[in-house]
Protein backbone atom coordinates (compact mmCIF):
# COMPACT_ATOMS: atom_id res chain seq x y z
CA UNK A 1 0.00 0.00 0.00
CA UNK A 2 2.49 2.48 1.16
CA UNK A 3 4.31 1.37 -2.26
CA UNK A 4 1.72 2.09 -4.41
CA UNK A 5 1.35 5.59 -2.42
CA UNK A 6 5.03 5.83 -3.45
CA UNK A 7 5.14 5.28 -6.84
CA UNK A 8 1.37 7.64 -7.18
CA UNK A 9 2.91 10.76 -5.86
CA UNK A 10 6.32 10.33 -7.69
CA UNK A 11 4.14 10.58 -10.91
CA UNK A 12 1.79 13.08 -9.54
CA UNK A 13 5.07 15.27 -8.53
CA UNK A 14 6.62 14.94 -12.07
CA UNK A 15 3.47 16.76 -13.39
CA UNK A 16 2.64 19.03 -10.96
CA UNK A 17 4.95 22.03 -10.00
CA UNK A 18 6.39 21.52 -6.97
CA UNK A 19 4.75 24.13 -3.61
CA UNK A 20 7.05 26.86 -4.35
CA UNK A 21 6.23 29.05 -1.59
CA UNK A 22 9.48 30.55 -0.22
CA UNK A 23 10.29 28.81 3.28
CA UNK A 24 9.37 29.69 6.60
CA UNK A 25 12.46 29.73 8.57
CA UNK A 26 14.71 31.76 10.60
CA UNK A 27 18.42 31.81 9.77
CA UNK A 28 20.15 31.94 13.15
CA UNK A 29 24.15 32.75 12.37
CA UNK A 30 26.38 30.49 14.05
CA UNK A 31 23.62 30.41 16.86
CA UNK A 32 24.07 33.81 18.11
CA UNK A 33 22.98 36.36 15.70
CA UNK A 34 19.13 36.06 14.01
CA UNK A 35 19.44 37.77 10.18
CA UNK A 36 16.57 39.72 9.16
CA UNK A 37 15.85 37.79 5.94
CA UNK A 38 12.04 39.17 5.74
CA UNK A 39 10.66 42.59 6.34
CA UNK A 40 8.76 45.25 5.33
CA UNK A 41 9.53 46.62 1.84
CA UNK A 42 11.10 50.33 1.58
CA UNK A 43 9.11 53.03 0.71
CA UNK A 44 10.33 53.26 -2.87
CA UNK A 45 9.11 49.60 -3.84
CA UNK A 46 6.45 49.67 -1.54
CA UNK A 47 3.81 50.32 -4.55
CA UNK A 48 5.40 46.47 -6.49
CA UNK A 49 6.71 44.47 -2.84
CA UNK A 50 4.61 43.59 -0.13
CA UNK A 51 7.27 42.18 1.98
CA UNK A 52 11.27 41.91 0.73
CA UNK A 53 12.47 38.12 1.03
CA UNK A 54 15.82 37.31 0.88
CA UNK A 55 17.08 34.47 -1.24
CA UNK A 56 17.90 32.16 1.64
CA UNK A 57 14.63 31.34 2.13
CA UNK A 58 14.02 30.13 -1.99
CA UNK A 59 16.91 27.80 -1.24
CA UNK A 60 16.43 23.97 -0.06
CA UNK A 61 17.05 22.69 3.76
CA UNK A 62 20.75 22.03 3.18
CA UNK A 63 21.69 24.64 1.13
CA UNK A 64 20.24 26.93 3.93
CA UNK A 65 21.83 25.11 6.86
CA UNK A 66 24.94 25.55 5.44
CA UNK A 67 25.05 29.26 5.35
CA UNK A 68 23.80 29.43 8.83
CA UNK A 69 26.83 28.11 10.48
CA UNK A 70 30.83 29.30 9.41
CA UNK A 71 31.78 26.13 9.63
CA UNK A 72 29.82 24.74 7.07
CA UNK A 73 29.65 28.03 5.02
CA UNK A 74 31.98 27.11 1.97
CA UNK A 75 32.21 30.66 1.49
CA UNK A 76 34.46 31.12 4.68
CA UNK A 77 37.16 29.70 3.35
CA UNK A 78 38.01 32.31 0.82
CA UNK A 79 37.17 34.91 3.97
CA UNK A 80 40.16 33.36 5.13
CA UNK A 81 41.70 34.14 2.46
CA UNK A 82 41.08 37.41 2.06
CA UNK A 83 41.85 38.15 5.80
CA UNK A 84 45.58 37.14 4.86
CA UNK A 85 45.57 40.09 1.77
CA UNK A 86 44.33 41.96 4.17
CA UNK A 87 47.17 41.99 6.07
CA UNK A 88 50.05 41.68 3.31
CA UNK A 89 51.53 44.98 1.83
CA UNK A 90 51.55 45.17 -1.35
CA UNK A 91 52.90 47.69 -4.20
CA UNK A 92 55.31 50.57 -4.02
CA UNK A 93 54.05 52.17 -0.87
CA UNK A 94 54.62 48.87 1.10
CA UNK A 95 51.22 49.16 2.22
CA UNK A 96 48.62 46.74 2.97
CA UNK A 97 44.92 47.56 3.66
CA UNK A 98 45.32 47.06 7.35
CA UNK A 99 48.09 50.03 7.21
CA UNK A 100 45.21 52.23 6.56
CA UNK A 101 41.95 50.40 7.82
CA UNK A 102 43.14 48.67 11.48
CA UNK A 103 41.18 45.23 11.47
CA UNK A 104 39.08 44.20 9.00
CA UNK A 105 36.49 43.66 11.82
CA UNK A 106 36.51 47.80 11.72
CA UNK A 107 35.00 47.76 8.51
CA UNK A 108 31.55 46.81 10.09
CA UNK A 109 29.28 48.81 8.28
CA UNK A 110 30.38 49.53 5.23
CA UNK A 111 28.93 46.66 2.73
CA UNK A 112 25.35 47.97 4.14
CA UNK A 113 25.64 51.59 2.60
CA UNK A 114 27.19 50.24 -0.72
CA UNK A 115 27.51 51.11 -3.72
CA UNK A 116 27.85 54.85 -2.72
CA UNK A 117 28.37 58.15 -3.81
CA UNK A 118 31.81 59.49 -3.89
CA UNK A 119 32.11 63.28 -3.51
CA UNK A 120 35.86 63.77 -4.71
CA UNK A 121 35.39 61.28 -7.80
CA UNK A 122 31.90 62.80 -8.70
CA UNK A 123 30.62 59.46 -8.93
CA UNK A 124 28.53 56.31 -7.32
CA UNK A 125 31.02 53.71 -6.63
CA UNK A 126 30.53 49.94 -5.77
CA UNK A 127 32.75 48.34 -3.31
CA UNK A 128 35.38 46.97 -6.25
CA UNK A 129 35.14 50.20 -7.40
CA UNK A 130 36.55 51.47 -4.26
CA UNK A 131 39.11 48.55 -3.49
CA UNK A 132 40.27 49.42 -6.77
CA UNK A 133 40.82 53.17 -5.63
CA UNK A 134 42.82 51.92 -2.89
CA UNK A 135 45.02 49.54 -4.90
CA UNK A 136 46.19 51.65 -6.92
CA UNK A 137 45.87 55.01 -5.38
CA UNK A 138 47.12 53.88 -1.67
CA UNK A 139 49.04 51.49 -2.38
CA UNK A 140 50.43 51.74 -5.53
CA UNK A 141 49.19 48.03 -6.14
CA UNK A 142 47.70 47.06 -9.50
CA UNK A 143 44.02 46.52 -9.65
CA UNK A 144 42.23 43.62 -9.51
CA UNK A 145 40.34 42.34 -11.95
CA UNK A 146 36.33 43.30 -11.12
CA UNK A 147 34.99 39.90 -10.85
CA UNK A 148 38.25 37.91 -10.48
CA UNK A 149 39.44 35.78 -7.67
CA UNK A 150 41.18 38.18 -5.81
CA UNK A 151 38.28 41.05 -5.29
CA UNK A 152 35.62 39.00 -4.63
CA UNK A 153 37.35 37.34 -1.56
CA UNK A 154 38.10 40.87 -0.51
CA UNK A 155 34.15 41.77 -0.77
CA UNK A 156 33.53 38.57 1.27
CA UNK A 157 35.61 39.54 3.69
CA UNK A 158 34.54 42.96 4.05
CA UNK A 159 30.38 41.54 3.43
CA UNK A 160 31.30 38.91 6.64
CA UNK A 161 32.19 41.46 8.78
CA UNK A 162 28.68 43.54 8.17
CA UNK A 163 26.77 40.17 8.62
CA UNK A 164 23.38 41.35 10.51
CA UNK A 165 23.55 44.90 9.12
CA UNK A 166 20.33 46.07 7.60
CA UNK A 167 21.57 46.92 3.82
CA UNK A 168 20.62 50.73 3.76
CA UNK A 169 21.85 52.68 0.37
CA UNK A 170 21.21 56.27 -0.11
CA UNK A 171 19.41 56.45 -3.09
CA UNK A 172 18.79 60.67 -3.03
CA UNK A 173 21.03 63.53 -3.32
CA UNK A 174 23.41 63.09 -5.94
CA UNK A 175 22.73 59.54 -6.17
CA UNK A 176 19.74 59.70 -7.30
CA UNK A 177 20.03 59.83 -11.31
CA UNK A 178 22.44 56.83 -11.08
CA UNK A 179 19.36 55.13 -9.34
CA UNK A 180 16.96 56.37 -11.85
CA UNK A 181 19.01 55.05 -14.45
CA UNK A 182 19.54 51.32 -12.36
CA UNK A 183 15.67 51.34 -12.43
CA UNK A 184 15.19 51.90 -15.96
CA UNK A 185 17.48 48.72 -17.10
CA UNK A 186 15.78 46.96 -13.99
CA UNK A 187 11.92 47.27 -16.24
CA UNK A 188 13.58 47.16 -19.52
CA UNK A 189 12.67 43.72 -21.23
CA UNK A 190 15.59 42.76 -23.05
CA UNK A 191 17.40 39.78 -25.44
CA UNK A 192 15.40 38.05 -27.58
CA UNK A 193 13.07 36.43 -24.82
CA UNK A 194 12.27 40.48 -23.63
CA UNK A 195 12.49 39.90 -20.37
CA UNK A 196 13.19 42.43 -17.76
CA UNK A 197 14.73 41.82 -14.02
CA UNK A 198 11.17 42.14 -13.22
CA UNK A 199 9.50 39.95 -15.31
CA UNK A 200 11.15 36.70 -12.77
CA UNK A 201 11.96 38.60 -9.70
CA UNK A 202 9.09 41.11 -9.02
CA UNK A 203 6.51 39.39 -11.57
CA UNK A 204 7.21 35.70 -10.80
CA UNK A 205 9.49 35.79 -7.26
CA UNK A 206 7.89 32.28 -6.04
CA UNK A 207 7.12 30.16 -9.43
CA UNK A 208 9.39 27.75 -10.49
CA UNK A 209 11.10 28.72 -14.50
CA UNK A 210 11.94 25.03 -15.04
CA UNK A 211 13.39 23.77 -12.50
CA UNK A 212 14.65 27.13 -10.75
CA UNK A 213 12.69 28.54 -8.00
CA UNK A 214 12.86 32.07 -8.72
CA UNK A 215 13.72 34.47 -5.73
CA UNK A 216 13.11 38.36 -5.74
CA UNK A 217 16.56 38.50 -6.73
CA UNK A 218 18.29 40.68 -3.84
CA UNK A 219 22.13 41.01 -3.49
CA UNK A 220 22.58 41.33 0.20
CA UNK A 221 23.69 38.22 0.43
CA UNK A 222 26.78 38.66 -2.07
CA UNK A 223 29.35 37.35 -2.63
CA UNK A 224 27.05 33.78 -2.85
CA UNK A 225 28.77 30.72 -2.61
CA UNK A 226 27.23 28.32 -5.33
CA UNK A 227 27.40 24.66 -5.05
CA UNK A 228 26.55 25.22 -8.84
CA UNK A 229 30.01 26.21 -9.48
CA UNK A 230 31.53 25.91 -6.48
CA UNK A 231 33.32 28.89 -6.10
CA UNK A 232 32.30 33.15 -4.93
CA UNK A 233 29.90 34.65 -7.27
CA UNK A 234 29.97 38.73 -7.66
CA UNK A 235 27.23 40.42 -8.16
CA UNK A 236 27.96 41.82 -11.58
CA UNK A 237 28.98 37.95 -12.44
CA UNK A 238 25.36 37.10 -11.34
CA UNK A 239 23.86 40.02 -13.48
CA UNK A 240 25.41 39.09 -16.54
CA UNK A 241 24.76 35.68 -16.51
CA UNK A 242 20.46 36.93 -15.59
CA UNK A 243 20.82 38.92 -18.79
CA UNK A 244 22.57 36.31 -20.34
CA UNK A 245 19.78 33.65 -20.52
CA UNK A 246 17.42 36.34 -21.78
CA UNK A 247 19.53 35.62 -24.98
CA UNK A 248 20.68 39.39 -25.06
CA UNK A 249 23.67 41.00 -25.75
CA UNK A 250 24.88 41.74 -21.96
CA UNK A 251 26.73 44.81 -20.19
CA UNK A 252 29.86 44.33 -18.69
CA UNK A 253 30.98 43.93 -15.45
CA UNK A 254 31.74 47.34 -13.29
CA UNK A 255 30.49 48.97 -16.75
CA UNK A 256 28.22 52.04 -15.29
CA UNK A 257 25.16 50.16 -16.25
CA UNK A 258 25.55 47.29 -13.95
CA UNK A 259 27.15 50.16 -11.54
CA UNK A 260 23.50 52.15 -11.77
CA UNK A 261 21.94 48.68 -11.58
CA UNK A 262 23.61 47.37 -8.52
CA UNK A 263 22.23 50.43 -6.35
CA UNK A 264 19.28 49.79 -7.66
CA UNK A 265 19.08 46.29 -6.82
CA UNK A 266 20.18 46.75 -3.74
CA UNK A 267 18.27 49.47 -2.44
CA UNK A 268 15.05 47.05 -3.30
CA UNK A 269 16.78 45.27 -0.74
CA UNK A 270 17.23 48.23 2.05
CA UNK A 271 16.10 46.53 5.37
CA UNK A 272 17.38 43.03 5.11
CA UNK A 273 20.64 41.95 6.61
CA UNK A 274 23.99 41.75 4.90
CA UNK A 275 24.47 37.85 4.50
CA UNK A 276 27.55 37.45 2.37
CA UNK A 277 28.84 35.35 1.51
CA UNK A 278 25.74 33.53 1.19
CA UNK A 279 25.30 30.19 0.08
CA UNK A 280 22.72 29.43 -3.35
CA UNK A 281 22.56 26.51 -5.58
CA UNK B 1 25.58 20.89 -31.34
CA UNK B 2 21.67 20.92 -31.64
CA UNK B 3 22.20 24.85 -31.10
CA UNK B 4 25.16 24.96 -33.95
CA UNK B 5 22.00 23.39 -35.92
CA UNK B 6 19.47 26.01 -35.06
CA UNK B 7 21.82 28.75 -36.19
CA UNK B 8 22.46 27.64 -39.11
CA UNK B 9 19.13 26.65 -39.55
CA UNK B 10 17.76 30.41 -38.74
CA UNK B 11 20.36 31.51 -41.72
CA UNK B 12 19.13 29.52 -44.32
CA UNK B 13 15.09 30.89 -42.83
CA UNK B 14 16.11 34.28 -43.14
CA UNK B 15 18.51 34.70 -45.27
CA UNK B 16 17.72 32.44 -48.57
CA UNK B 17 14.32 32.99 -49.99
CA UNK B 18 11.77 30.38 -48.91
CA UNK B 19 10.07 28.14 -50.05
CA UNK B 20 6.75 28.96 -52.08
CA UNK B 21 4.59 28.50 -49.39
CA UNK B 22 6.68 30.04 -46.23
CA UNK B 23 5.72 33.47 -44.67
CA UNK B 24 8.72 34.84 -43.17
CA UNK B 25 8.27 36.33 -39.61
CA UNK B 26 8.11 39.20 -40.72
CA UNK B 27 5.22 39.24 -43.33
CA UNK B 28 2.86 37.17 -40.94
CA UNK B 29 -0.54 38.77 -40.78
CA UNK B 30 -2.59 38.26 -37.09
CA UNK B 31 -6.03 38.73 -36.72
CA UNK B 32 -7.07 39.29 -33.55
CA UNK B 33 -4.29 37.72 -32.21
CA UNK B 34 -4.59 34.97 -34.34
CA UNK B 35 -3.05 33.52 -37.70
CA UNK B 36 -5.40 31.85 -39.39
CA UNK B 37 -3.20 29.96 -42.58
CA UNK B 38 -0.10 27.58 -42.15
CA UNK B 39 3.10 28.98 -42.26
CA UNK B 40 4.53 26.47 -44.56
CA UNK B 41 1.01 25.73 -45.97
CA UNK B 42 1.76 22.20 -45.15
CA UNK B 43 0.60 20.35 -41.58
CA UNK B 44 2.46 20.53 -38.67
CA UNK B 45 3.50 16.81 -36.91
CA UNK B 46 2.26 16.52 -33.38
CA UNK B 47 5.27 13.97 -32.50
CA UNK B 48 7.82 16.23 -33.36
CA UNK B 49 5.94 19.54 -31.80
CA UNK B 50 5.87 17.37 -28.45
CA UNK B 51 9.82 17.25 -28.80
CA UNK B 52 9.91 20.83 -29.21
CA UNK B 53 8.02 21.41 -26.35
CA UNK B 54 9.55 19.40 -23.95
CA UNK B 55 13.13 20.23 -25.06
CA UNK B 56 15.52 22.48 -23.28
CA UNK B 57 17.19 23.61 -26.87
CA UNK B 58 13.88 23.89 -29.02
CA UNK B 59 10.77 25.52 -27.39
CA UNK B 60 11.66 24.75 -23.83
CA UNK B 61 7.57 25.73 -23.38
CA UNK B 62 7.87 24.07 -20.37
CA UNK B 63 10.19 25.82 -18.51
CA UNK B 64 6.66 27.94 -17.44
CA UNK B 65 4.27 25.58 -18.54
CA UNK B 66 2.98 22.04 -16.62
CA UNK B 67 1.82 19.75 -19.05
CA UNK B 68 0.11 16.50 -17.84
CA UNK B 69 0.97 14.70 -21.03
CA UNK B 70 4.63 15.60 -20.66
CA UNK B 71 5.27 13.77 -16.84
CA UNK B 72 8.11 12.58 -17.98
CA UNK B 73 9.89 14.82 -18.34
CA UNK B 74 11.20 16.44 -15.13
CA UNK B 75 10.72 20.17 -14.07
CA UNK B 76 8.00 21.54 -15.57
CA UNK B 77 7.48 25.58 -14.01
CA UNK B 78 4.52 27.23 -13.55
CA UNK B 79 4.94 30.80 -14.77
CA UNK B 80 2.47 30.60 -17.64
CA UNK B 81 -1.09 28.65 -17.24
CA UNK B 82 -1.21 24.41 -17.25
CA UNK B 83 -1.30 23.67 -21.21
CA UNK B 84 -3.72 20.82 -20.69
CA UNK B 85 -6.91 21.28 -22.59
CA UNK B 86 -5.01 23.99 -24.46
CA UNK B 87 -6.28 22.47 -27.76
CA UNK B 88 -9.91 22.49 -26.08
CA UNK B 89 -9.86 26.52 -24.93
CA UNK B 90 -8.44 27.57 -28.38
CA UNK B 91 -8.64 27.54 -32.07
CA UNK B 92 -5.71 26.28 -34.04
CA UNK B 93 -5.25 29.49 -35.33
CA UNK B 94 -5.79 30.97 -32.24
CA UNK B 95 -2.58 28.77 -31.15
CA UNK B 96 -0.80 29.57 -34.03
CA UNK B 97 -0.73 33.49 -33.02
CA UNK B 98 0.00 32.46 -29.52
CA UNK B 99 3.37 30.45 -30.22
CA UNK B 100 4.42 32.92 -33.16
CA UNK B 101 3.92 35.75 -30.83
CA UNK B 102 1.55 35.83 -27.34
CA UNK B 103 2.06 39.73 -26.91
CA UNK B 104 -0.81 40.42 -29.83
CA UNK B 105 -3.37 37.71 -27.79
CA UNK B 106 -1.78 38.65 -24.03
CA UNK B 107 -0.41 42.44 -23.92
CA UNK B 108 2.70 42.36 -22.40
CA UNK B 109 3.02 38.77 -21.80
CA UNK B 110 6.03 36.97 -20.42
CA UNK B 111 5.54 34.47 -23.11
CA UNK B 112 8.78 34.62 -25.62
CA UNK B 113 7.37 35.65 -28.99
CA UNK B 114 8.96 32.13 -30.99
CA UNK B 115 8.39 33.67 -34.65
CA UNK B 116 9.76 37.27 -34.54
CA UNK B 117 12.94 38.96 -35.80
CA UNK B 118 12.56 42.57 -35.17
CA UNK B 119 11.99 44.81 -32.52
CA UNK B 120 14.22 43.70 -29.83
CA UNK B 121 16.31 45.28 -27.14
CA UNK B 122 19.92 44.65 -27.01
CA UNK B 123 19.30 41.08 -29.13
CA UNK B 124 22.28 38.84 -28.55
CA UNK B 125 23.71 35.86 -29.97
CA UNK B 126 21.48 32.96 -28.53
CA UNK B 127 23.17 32.11 -25.24
CA UNK B 128 26.38 33.82 -25.45
CA UNK B 129 26.00 36.68 -24.05
CA UNK B 130 27.46 38.28 -27.21
CA UNK B 131 25.33 40.96 -29.60
CA UNK B 132 23.27 39.16 -32.34
CA UNK B 133 24.77 38.45 -35.48
CA UNK B 134 23.82 37.68 -39.03
CA UNK B 135 23.17 34.00 -37.57
CA UNK B 136 19.77 35.44 -36.02
CA UNK B 137 16.36 34.07 -36.72
CA UNK B 138 13.49 33.59 -34.95
CA UNK B 139 13.28 31.07 -31.79
CA UNK B 140 11.61 28.72 -33.50
CA UNK B 141 11.09 28.02 -37.72
CA UNK B 142 8.05 28.60 -39.69
CA UNK B 143 7.87 24.41 -39.59
CA UNK B 144 8.60 24.02 -35.66
CA UNK B 145 5.60 26.50 -35.00
CA UNK B 146 3.27 23.88 -37.06
CA UNK B 147 4.65 21.31 -35.03
CA UNK B 148 4.11 22.49 -31.68
CA UNK B 149 0.61 23.94 -32.95
CA UNK B 150 -0.60 20.50 -34.11
CA UNK B 151 0.76 19.06 -31.04
CA UNK B 152 -1.49 21.58 -29.02
CA UNK B 153 -4.15 21.22 -30.89
CA UNK B 154 -4.44 17.44 -29.52
CA UNK B 155 -4.09 18.53 -25.75
CA UNK B 156 -7.88 18.46 -25.12
CA UNK B 157 -8.11 16.84 -21.68
CA UNK B 158 -8.45 18.84 -18.55
C1 LIG C 1 14.61 34.42 -17.16
C2 LIG C 1 14.47 34.69 -15.77
C3 LIG C 1 15.37 35.73 -15.12
C4 LIG C 1 15.59 37.04 -15.46
C5 LIG C 1 14.98 37.81 -16.62
C6 LIG C 1 16.50 37.57 -14.48
N1 LIG C 1 16.85 36.61 -13.57
FE1 LIG C 1 17.97 36.86 -11.89
N2 LIG C 1 17.77 34.89 -11.45
C7 LIG C 1 17.04 33.96 -12.19
C8 LIG C 1 17.14 32.66 -11.57
C9 LIG C 1 16.49 31.37 -12.07
C10 LIG C 1 17.95 32.82 -10.42
C11 LIG C 1 18.35 31.76 -9.39
C12 LIG C 1 17.23 31.58 -8.39
C13 LIG C 1 16.91 32.86 -7.66
O1 LIG C 1 17.61 33.24 -6.70
O2 LIG C 1 15.96 33.56 -8.07
C14 LIG C 1 18.32 34.24 -10.37
C15 LIG C 1 19.09 34.83 -9.36
C16 LIG C 1 19.37 36.17 -9.26
C17 LIG C 1 20.10 36.76 -8.16
C18 LIG C 1 20.68 36.01 -6.96
C19 LIG C 1 19.76 36.08 -5.79
C20 LIG C 1 20.34 35.39 -4.57
O3 LIG C 1 19.69 35.43 -3.52
O4 LIG C 1 21.41 34.83 -4.64
C21 LIG C 1 20.17 38.09 -8.42
C22 LIG C 1 20.86 39.14 -7.57
C23 LIG C 1 19.49 38.32 -9.67
N3 LIG C 1 19.01 37.14 -10.15
C24 LIG C 1 19.34 39.57 -10.27
C25 LIG C 1 18.77 39.77 -11.54
C26 LIG C 1 18.77 41.03 -12.24
C27 LIG C 1 19.35 42.31 -11.69
C28 LIG C 1 18.17 40.83 -13.44
C29 LIG C 1 18.01 41.75 -14.61
C30 LIG C 1 19.20 42.32 -15.14
C31 LIG C 1 17.73 39.45 -13.46
N4 LIG C 1 18.13 38.83 -12.30
C32 LIG C 1 17.00 38.87 -14.49
C33 LIG C 1 16.30 34.23 -13.32
C34 LIG C 1 16.20 35.46 -13.95
C1 LIG D 1 8.83 32.46 -20.04
C2 LIG D 1 7.55 31.90 -19.91
C3 LIG D 1 6.85 31.18 -21.05
C4 LIG D 1 7.37 30.33 -22.02
C5 LIG D 1 8.81 29.91 -22.21
C6 LIG D 1 6.25 29.89 -22.80
N1 LIG D 1 5.11 30.44 -22.33
FE1 LIG D 1 3.19 30.09 -23.03
N2 LIG D 1 2.43 31.44 -21.69
C7 LIG D 1 3.16 32.10 -20.72
C8 LIG D 1 2.25 32.94 -19.96
C9 LIG D 1 2.66 33.83 -18.78
C10 LIG D 1 0.96 32.76 -20.51
C11 LIG D 1 -0.35 33.41 -20.07
C12 LIG D 1 -0.73 34.52 -20.97
C13 LIG D 1 -0.47 35.84 -20.32
O1 LIG D 1 0.67 36.31 -20.40
O2 LIG D 1 -1.38 36.40 -19.72
C14 LIG D 1 1.12 31.82 -21.60
C15 LIG D 1 0.05 31.35 -22.37
C16 LIG D 1 0.14 30.29 -23.28
C17 LIG D 1 -0.99 29.65 -23.93
C18 LIG D 1 -2.45 29.95 -23.68
C19 LIG D 1 -2.75 29.26 -22.36
C20 LIG D 1 -4.18 28.87 -22.13
O3 LIG D 1 -4.48 27.73 -22.37
O4 LIG D 1 -4.95 29.73 -21.73
C21 LIG D 1 -0.49 28.67 -24.73
C22 LIG D 1 -1.27 27.71 -25.60
C23 LIG D 1 0.96 28.70 -24.59
N3 LIG D 1 1.30 29.70 -23.69
C24 LIG D 1 1.83 27.84 -25.24
C25 LIG D 1 3.21 27.89 -25.15
C26 LIG D 1 4.11 27.11 -25.96
C27 LIG D 1 3.68 26.08 -26.96
C28 LIG D 1 5.38 27.49 -25.64
C29 LIG D 1 6.70 27.08 -26.24
C30 LIG D 1 6.83 27.01 -27.66
C31 LIG D 1 5.28 28.45 -24.56
N4 LIG D 1 3.94 28.68 -24.31
C32 LIG D 1 6.37 29.03 -23.89
C33 LIG D 1 4.52 31.98 -20.49
C34 LIG D 1 5.42 31.24 -21.26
Amino acid sequence: MRKLTGALLASAIAATPVMADPVDDTLILNEEITLVTRTEAPEHVADVLGEIISGWHFRGTETRAMQADDFDNPGMIFVEQAEEVWNTAEGSEGKSCASCHGASEDMAGVRPVYPKWNEAAGEVRTLEMQINDCRENQMGADKWKYTGGDMVNMTALIASVSRGMPVNVAIDGPAQSTWEAGKELYYTRTGQLEMACSSCHEANYGNMIRADHLSQGHINGFPTYRLKNTKLNAVHARFKGCVRDTRAETFSPGSPEFVALELYVASRGNGLAVEGPSVRN
Amino acid sequence: MERTFLAIFALTASTISLGAEEIAPTAVTFVDGSIETSLTGMPGDPVKGRDIVSDKSLGNCVACHEVTDLADVPFHGNIGPMLDGAGERWSEAELRGIVANAKIMFEDSMMPSFYKTEGFIRPGNAYTGKAADETFGPLLSAQQIEDVVAYLVTLTEY
